[in-house]
Order: structure tokens, then C-alpha cells, then sequence
């Protein structure tokens, strides 16, 4: 296993750094927030000339065939700079879905406007009442053959589909008489109904529900009833980088609360003199440092993982020691750092307690500590 | 399990502080296994504030050549009571403007005659650690490791090597293994006690803890080899986790233990179980944890200082 990042990746995380310093400042980062679209002007095509939307794609799709290793300084960074495009859920849960289990037409029609940054994707999973369940229940498939050709008709509802609002198009997991299947479905499609709002971090999102949508048979990715590997895989990969999100955010929360107690003074000296508030700026420094370590265990282990499916438990397995220990970390440092800013770290006004809102909505995006402690159990 | 004191403590000052002639005087019996080294530095007045340390070395001229006079206690010395050599920090200079500037480090032979061993026994009711008196002990010379009077800097060297390897990954690996199968054996309404959401939720964050720490202890090496740096103030996170699993293990196994814990060193009495009856022992030993090696709280106000800055 591979401990320091490799020049290639270090250089893509120092680039995207310093595009992040330049375009994604607390106040310009605020701005995108309220702004209409919830995207930053030319934000996506940047993250497209560093070649972020491509990165993970194979090859033969236009991409470097890279893996969560190579994304996992870059995802760090936008946690850091709280960056809220749909990143996520374009290049590791709609891009991924597409690639793995698309034909070379779906790859060919929906792929390369990922790698030049004309296209989003997001993944509608979760349904209503059905919290972190990843087979679709709610949502249905049913063949139909009219005058349009052989093709589905979609029903249902899902929830909390980040991105949504923002992607050209969606990956809908829905049960059909085989068992559960993926669709791509054009959001603007007749029957499709977006209600959208925007999280508790800024990012945006939407409910929506599926009337008879009536999709072409092309629109199947994959075979029917043989998609939940490819989604479970999906959602590790996405978790995994989740989990590198966090540590960027985490790092900052705990940097940021240092500086501010060695520039705080009460009782006329810096409150970082004070023994009791050291101890728990080193535990947030643990932490971090243990955070780190699982999210490399988590993001080798997704990498490493075949088709198999003792493959697959060792990497579900780690993914969720990752994110039980990562949710864990993010609670800590996140409620630790808003305590020792004291008021200030209340406010609107500063950074950190957009760091604390975008860990809560991170510890539970994927499932939150509990679900993956239950599921590590499971898997053990 | 291997005591750290002379390969992994002695063996590292050796190889960075000592003399060619002490290298090759001390290091064969290091590693054949045949002298056994034990730890002097804790005092009764120096513990987490060990730079406070008082026993006394006095260089003092003979026809001989030149002796340390060594009169003071050392105490918490574990397993002092096999020692056939012990590295001690001394103090040669009681005047120096800075405590740490006026200690130096000493080897000295145990069968020295003025040395006196008294056991301690600990709450788990075992002979581990020890004090040990020095009344007017010669120490020869040469058994000065570095200089005199900078002793400090080996003895930081010392506790970094200490702190790495007090993680003690390993040993709670099979701690771990030996707990879940004992959870496996012990049934709750009928069910395996591993099964069980409570029990099971607490096994899982420390299995996972340990994973993380495991692996953290590969990237601290990991640093070490590629910048060829000893250990910084970094390890002493490892301490404090690495404490923490093994105390969480041990308390988790009389957990699951139940009543079978209640009998007490119960070892080949009849019918009582000897491994779950060494569980509380066990428990009480291992408090120890967060208290030797630099106490957790002494860890964290290294890290505050070395680390952060603070």
C-alpha cells in the first residue's frame, strides 16, 4: 500500500488547490451557494481541464483509468474549500454506474460529455421511508411494447437525490421483474417531476416522482435484475471518496480552531495556552491522523477490489470500518472546532460552521456511523 | 512477548550514541538474548515530570580509572528483579541553569554490589515492577553513554523508540482474536454473545480503531524510512491509541468473560476456567497502560507542543 501520494497526484492536488484558493474563496464559495444554479461560473469546466470528470473513466471512454487512490487528494481538497457541484455524484456514482455497466452506445452517448464537462449525472437511489436501503422498492419498471417500440414504463418515487437539479441526466435504480435495474432517464423526460431544495451544506438536491415515464429500451443500463453489484459498488467508490471529502473538511475545522486559539486572548493570554483546550485540539489531531489512515485503507481497497464477491465484502468491509471511523473523527472535529471558536463559531460569518454543517450532512450522506458499524459487523 | 528494553530501547541508543568499543561490548549479548536490560528513569519524585530525577552520579579519580559514585531510587522498574543491566538516567551536574542539562545516561551492571531490588506488587496481584535502591554504587567510566551531562537528549531518543512500539498493534491483534472467540463461545438468551448488537457495536469500533492505528504505525515508519528521521512527536499519538485499544480489549474480555471472570488467578484450580479466571488480572495489569511510557495526558502535552505549536 501506497502511503504519500505519487507526483502525478500531487501535482492534480497542488493544481486544484490553487484554483480552489483563486475561484473558490469563503465569500465567492458563499455566492455560488445563493446563486440560482448552485454552480460556480466556469467551476465545472475547470474541474473538467484538470481532468476530474475524466479521471476514473477508462480509457477507452476518454478517461485515465484512474481510481479512488488517484482521486482522493483531489476529493481532500474540495472538502477542504467545501466545494458543493455535484462532483460526487458525476464521477463516482453516475459516471461509475455508466461506465461499468452501460454498452458501448450508452458509454459513447454518455461519457464523453462527462470527460469535456458539458454533462452531469446523479444517481436516484433513495426512497422515501426506506432511509440507506440501496435496493430499489419504490421505484418500478415495467416492460412495454407500443407503437414507439419495445422500451419501460417507470413509476415511483425517490428522495434526496443530490445533484439532481443540476444534472442533464439521471441514473435511476428501479425494480423490474427480475430484481434491480438502472435507467437512464432525461430529467426534463414527460412523468418526471423534480422537487427540488437545497441541503443542509449547500449543495443541491431533489425529490422526485416518476408518472408513467415512458423510456426507450436503450434506456437499460446493463441487464435487468442484475444491477445491485454495480450499485453497491458505486456507492463504496462514492463513500470511499466521501470519506477523503471529510478529511479535507476535518483538516481545515482542526487548523482553522488552532489559529483562532493562538490568536484568541482571555484572561489576557491566547486561550491556546490553556492545557484543557490543548488536549482537545490534540485529540482532533488524532483523529484526523486515524481518519487518514482508513480512508487510504478504504480507497486501496475499493481500488484493489475485483468482481468477486468475497472481493466485494473485503471492500464493503473496509468502506464501512472507513466511515464508521471517519463519521466518528467528523463529529468530533467538527463539534470540538465550532466549541472552541466559541460564539464566533456559531456564525454564518465564518468558515467553520459551514465546515460543521457540510460533516453532519456528510457523517449520514452514505449511512451514517451506525449503519456501517452494523453492516462492518455483518460483513465480518 | 519480547521485552523492549534491550533490542528495541538499548540496542537504538547504542547504535546512534554509543562508542564503537560499547557497541561491541554490549550489542552480541542484545541479540543472542543473553543479558537481560531493564529500564531505570522513573523516581519517586520524577515520574511524568521526569527531569526532575535526583539520583546522583559523582565522577570521582581512582587508580583504576575514573567511577560514577551513584546514590538515589529508581522505581516502576519492570521485571528489574531479572535485570542483569540497567540504562539509568543520573544526574552528574545538580547545579545546571536547565534540569535537563545536567543528566546523563549510565549503564550499569545489577550485581554491582549497593544495588538492592524490592518488589512491587501491582493490583492484579503480580511481580512486575520494581524499586531499586543505589547506595554509593561504582560505576566505571566508560558506561557513560554520549556525554556527561547530555544524557536528555539520549533519553528522548529512547522514548521515541518507546513510544513507536507501545502502539503494541500486535499483541492487541491477538487480544482481539482470543475476545471474539471467547464472545463466540459465551451464549446470551441462547445466542452467541458476538451476535449481540450492543456487545457486537463496541467489538466493531475497537477492531476498527485498531486498523486505523495499524496503519497510521505503517505511515509513521513508512516517514521514518523515507526521511531517515527517528520517531518524531508524532508517535505519541500512537501511545495514547495504541493504550487505549489494548485497556478497551482487556475490558471487553472480562465483559465477556460474566461471571466466569469473578475467580481470580484461578490457574489449574479444578474445574475453574484458567483463561477467563486471568481476564480481571488482566483488566487491572493493563491500567498501567495509559500511565507508563509517559503518562497519556504527558503524550498529549507533547503533541500540543511539538505538533501544534502550542
Amino acid at each position: 500500500m501506497n502511503f504519500e501520494l505519487s507526483d502525478e497526484q500531487q501535482q492534480l492536488a497542488d493544481s486544484l488547490r490553487k484554483v480552489l484558493a483563486g475561484d473558490y474563496g469563503f465569500e465567492k464559495r458563499q455566492a455560488i451557494v445563493h446563486s440560482a444554479s448552485g454552480l460556480g461560473d466556469g467551476t465545472w469546466a475547470t474541474f473538467a481541464d484538470l481532468g476530474l470528470t475524466a479521471l476514473a473513466l477508462p480509457e477507452a471512454d476518454g478517461g485515465f483509468g484512474g481510481g479512488a487512490m488517484d482521486l482522493m487528494a483531489p476529493m481532500e481538497a474540495c472538502g477542504e474549500a467545501l466545494v458543493v457541484e455535484p462532483l460526487l455524484d458525476t464521477i463516482a456514482l453516475g459516471g461509475r454506474l455508466v461506465a461499468r455497466t452501460g454498452s458501448a452506445a450508452q458509454r459513447a452517448a454518455l461519457l464523453p460529455g462527462l470527460v469535456d464537462g458539458t454533462r452531469r449525472l446523479a444517481f436516484a437511489s433513495y426512497e422515501p421511508g426506506r432511509r440507506y436501503a440501496l435496493d430499489p422498492q419504490a421505484t418500478t419498471a415495467h416492460p412495454v411494447s407500443d407503437g414507439e417500440g419495445d422500451g419501460w414504463l417507470l413509476d415511483g418515487a425517490k428522495c434526496a437525490v443530490i445533484g439532481a437539479p443540476q444534472a442533464h441526466a439521471l441514473v435511476v435504480s428501479a425494480r423490474t421483474e427480475a430484481g434491480a435495474s438502472l435507467f437512464v432517464v432525461d430529467a426534463a423526460a414527460p412523468g418526471v417531476a423534480l422537487n427540488p431544495s437545497r441541503t443542509m451544506d449547500g449543495q443541491r438536491s431533489a425529490d422526485i416522482r416518476f408518472s408513467g415515464v415512458r423510456l426507450g429500451g436503450e434506456a437499460l443500463l446493463g441487464t435487468a435484475g442484475g444491477a445491485q453489484p454495480a450499485i453497491e459498488e458505486a456507492v463504496d467508490f462514492a463513500c470511499a471518496l466521501l470519506c477523503a471529502d471529510m478529511l479535507g473538511a476535518m483538516q481545515y475545522a482542526h487548523e482553522a480552531t488552532l489559529e483562532y486559539t493562538k490568536t484568541r486572548k482571555q484572561f489576557s493570554t491566547p486561550i491556546a495556552s490553556f492545557q484543557v483546550l490543548q488536549h482537545r485540539m490534540v485529540e482532533m489531531l488524532i483523529c484526523c491522523e486515524q481518519a487518514r489512515s482508513m480512508v487510504i485503507l478504504a480507497a486501496a481497497k475499493v481500488d484493489a477490489a475485483g468482481d468477486t464477491e468475497a472481493d466485494a465484502r473485503e471492500r464493503s468491509r473496509a468502506v464501512s470500518a472507513a466511515m464508521v471511523k471517519v463519521a466518528d473523527a467528523a463529529r468530533l472535529v467538527s463539534q470540538e472546532s465550532v466549541q472552541l471558536h466559541g460564539g464566533m463559531g456559531m456564525t454564518e460569518e465564518l468558515k467553520i460552521s459551514h465546515t460543521f454543517r457540510r460533516l453532519t450532512m456528510a457523517c449520514q450522506r452514505f449511512g451514517d456511523a451506525d449503519h456501517h458499524l452494523e453492516r462492518y459487523a455483518a460483513l465480518g | 512477548m519480547l521485552p523492549p528494553f534491550g533490542p528495541s530501547m538499548c540496542a537504538s541508543v547504542l547504535l546512534r550514541f554509543g562508542t564503537p568499543e560499547q557497541q561491541r561490548r554490549f550489542l552480541p549479548g542484545i541479540r543472542s538474548g543473553d543479558v537481560f536490560w531493564v529500564q531505570g528513569y522513573s523516581e519517586p519524585g520524577a515520574g511524568s515530570d521526569l527531569a526532575a530525577l535526583k539520583t546522583r552520579a559523582v565522577r570521582e579519580s581512582t587508580p583504576s580509572g575514573d567511577v560514577y559514585r551513584v546514590t538515589g531510587q529508581k522505581i516502576w522498574t519492570t521485571l528489574g528483579h531479572y535485570g542483569d543491566w540497567i540504562f539509568c538516567l543520573v544526574r552528574t551536574d545538580a547545579t545546571a541553569e536547565k534540569r535537563q542539562e545536567g543528566i546523563s545516561f549510565l549503564l550499569i551492571d545489577m550485581a554491582t554490589p549497593g544495588i538492592t531490588v524490592r518488589p512491587l506488587i501491582l493490583m492484579d496481584g503480580g511481580h512486575e515492577v520494581n524499586e531499586i535502591f543505589f547506595d554509593d554504587v561504582r560505576v566505571p567510566a566508560e558506561n557513560l553513554v554520549f556525554e556527561e551531562n547530555k544524557g536528555w537528549t539520549v533519553a528522548k531518543y529512547l522514548l521515541g523508540h518507546e513510544r513507536m512500539g507501545s502502539g503494541s498493534v500486535g499483541a492487541s491483534r491477538r487480544e482481539l482474536a482470543a475476545l471474539k472467540a471467547l464472545a463466540a463461545r459465551e451464549l446470551k438468551n441462547g445466542r452467541p454473545l458476538l451476535q449481540d448488537p450492543r456487545f457486537r457495536d463496541r467489538l466493531s469500533r475497537v477492531e476498527i480503531e485498531l486498523d486505523a492505528l495499524e496503519l497510521t504505525s505503517m505511515r509513521f515508519l513508512d516517514k521514518m524510512r523515507r526521511t531517515g528521521q527517528p520517531p518524531g512527536a508524532d508517535v505519541s499519538m500512537l501511545k495514547i491509541r495504541g493504550t487505549e485499544v489494548q485497556q478497551a480489549i482487556t475490558e471487553l474480555m472480562m465483559q465477556a468473560a460474566g461471571p466466569m471472570a469473578a475467580p481470580f488467578r484461578a490457574v489449574g484450580a479444578g474445574a475453574v476456567d484458567a483463561f477467563t479466571s486471568r481476564l480481571a488480572p488482566r483488566y487491572f495489569n493493563y491500567r498501567k497502560a495509559s500511565i507508563y511510557a509517559g503518562s497519556n495526558e504527558i503524550q498529549r502535552n507533547i503533541i500540543a507542543k511539538m505538533t501544534l505549536g502550542l
